[in-house]
């Protein structure tokens, strides 16, 4: 196959100057000449074909990257999304104010966050998520502390179907390689943990009707 | 005998005359092989590492930029599929883009190889009356929901098998591709195509050479020609290094999940194990590898 290429490189060698030179050419022996050229060259190409044919092997891909350790690809949590600017470390301010167990509507400190809470609001409030003691750490419904990296554990005490589909990277989003490093997203980087319903999105612009595109290019028109 | 030697001469005036427009287009060498180039299943490596370097040379030539054009074959013990969740798509088309941007698709004539579907939830999928060209202020739109639709990757590709020059096949690891240089530009494949999932450059493709992705495959990303067709390539470019597509890693929601078929530990084997999944036009039999989940 390989000897046929360079037949044919010759070939093309032999045509570039051929081309040279057929503005001079006018006697018939040159164009009896020119027509074996043609034929020679149709024939190389035609046994380059008839050849290659047989390297069925060729078609088949040989892979050389074989996929060793296809199930055993390592995932890595990527860090929780930033809390609010200057409110956290929570302590700063908490550790100074008598905790209120009661439940009511706060107005005077974290009313945004009432106004938007839509998270089951007839039945929970903050306390059932933040540490009433230590408001650096969320708390489990047995009691257990969970540092913010570890939401969503907390949000799996509900959510528990979605948790598990998280785990296997069914809900939500990985990124990263397919057969390899992952990386997960947190439950509260796509869903704002006081109103985890996600907003309507602005579309990206659609298609452009058929009959408003152009097919003709302009720089072909112009030629 | 005067129609013999009629004959003969008319042979012998064809052939003059190609040469002669052969020398007047001032046709190179480069071009020449490239003209020749036989169909990429048939080329030996050392004739694929020749085409390609000059390829990268040509789009540096073209385009003033460093480009690394790949040939990398499908790794064994791979078979990609695709999952979608239609529970969670919103329709915002990002995926769209992202893909354009990825693959090189042409901005004018405008080429978008992902097609997002709006669909009303009281018809189910119903092809006929689905909208590609919504444009509400924000989606989801109540009352409907969102099918992108983009190549299937088929088990049983029909529009491998009417290619009358076999330019394009299906590659071990289950991706369905195109040689664009072998490509004759009939378009059968196109209407055989239940999907509409293949696309033909009807003009010079145009793209800015700012937004252009350098990194390619050679059976993928790399630019197209006028009169070619092309499609989803699952981003080969990319999965066979290992990456998520580019329409994976960009869905706001998270509706696009992509793996291996053989790995029983992957996201598509717990998809089609546990979850209610459905392929579009399941009765033409074309297998598709691209399945649509419910996540809830």
């Amino acid at each position: 196959m390989i000897r046929n290429h360079f037949v044919l490189k010759d070939d093309f060698q032999l045509i570039k100057t051929m081309n040279m030179k057929l503005i001079n050419i006018q006697t018939r022996k040159f164009r009896l000449l020119f027509l074996g050229f043609i034929i020679t060259l149709l024939y190389s190409c035609s046994t380059n074909e008839a050849n290659s044919g047989n390297n069925e092997s060729g078609i088949q891909n040989s892979g050389e990257n074989s996929l060793k350790n296809s199930t055993s690809g390592t995932e890595i949590a990527v860090e929780a999304p930033p809390l609010t600017d200057g409110i956290f470390p929570c302590n700063d301010c908490h550790s100074e104010i008598e905790p209120n167990p009661e439940r009511r509507e706060l107005v005077d400190m974290h009313d945004d966050i009432t106004a938007m809470f839509n998270h089951d609001s007839e039945n929970r409030w903050c306390l059932d998520c933040h540490d009433i003691n230590n408001r650096d750490s969320l708390r489990l419904a047995s009691g257990k502390l969970l540092d913010f990296k570890e939401s969503y554990k907390l949000c799996g005490q509900c959510h528990g179907e979605k948790l598990r589909d998280w785990k296997v990277g069914v809900h939500g989003k990985r990124t990263g390689e397919w057969n390899g490093k992952k990386e997960y997203l947190l439950c509260v980087h796509c869903h704002n943990p006081h109103a985890p319903k996600f907003e309507g999105i602005t579309p990206e612009p659609p298609p452009v009707m058929q009959e408003n595109i152009s097919y003709m290019n302009r720089k072909n028109d112009e030629q | 005998m005067k129609k013999d030697k009629s004959r003969r001469s008319l042979l012998k005036n064809i052939s003059l005359a190609s040469f002669a427009a052969l020398a007047a287009t001032g046709c190179n060498m480069k071009e020449l092989e490239e003209f020749f180039q036989r169909n990429f299943r048939t080329l030996s490596d050392k004739e694929k590492d020749d085409i390609i370097n000059n390829l990268e040379q040509k789009y540096k030539e073209k385009y003033d930029k460093e480009f690394q054009v790949s040939a990398q074959a499908a790794m064994d013990q791979v078979e990609f599929a695709y999952a979608l969740d239609l529970s969670r798509c919103v329709g915002c088309r990002k995926c769209v883009y992202a893909c354009v941007g990825e693959n090189n698709q042409s901005r004018s004539p405008q080429i978008h190889w992902i097609q997002v579907l709006q669909m009303e939830k009281e018809k189910g999928i119903d092809f006929a009356h689905s909208d590609v060209h919504y444009n509400p202020e924000k989606v989801p739109e109540k009352g409907h929901f969102y099918l992108p639709v983009a190549c299937q990757q088929c088990q049983n590709p029909q529009c491998t098998t009417v290619c009358p020059v076999k330019a394009t096949w299906q590659e071990p690891d289950g991706i369905v591709v195109v040689d664009y240089n072998w490509c004759i530009g009939c378009r059968y494949c196109m209407a055989a195509c239940p999907y509409g999932a293949r696309h033909f450059n009807w003009g010079e493709p145009e793209i800015p050479a700012e937004e252009l992705n350098t990194d390619m495959h050679y059976l993928g990303n790399r630019p197209r020609m006028k009169g070619v067709v092309e499609k989803c390539t699952f981003c080969i470019q990319r999965v066979r290094k290992g990456k998520y597509p580019s329409c994976v890693e960009v869905c706001p929601v998270g509706a696009r999940k992509f793996g291996n078929l053989l790995d029983p530990e992957s996201e598509i084997r717990y998809i089609l194990e546990n979850k209610r999944v459905l392929v579009l036009k399941e009765e033409l039999n074309t297998q598709p590898r691209f399945y649509y989940f419910f996540g809830v």
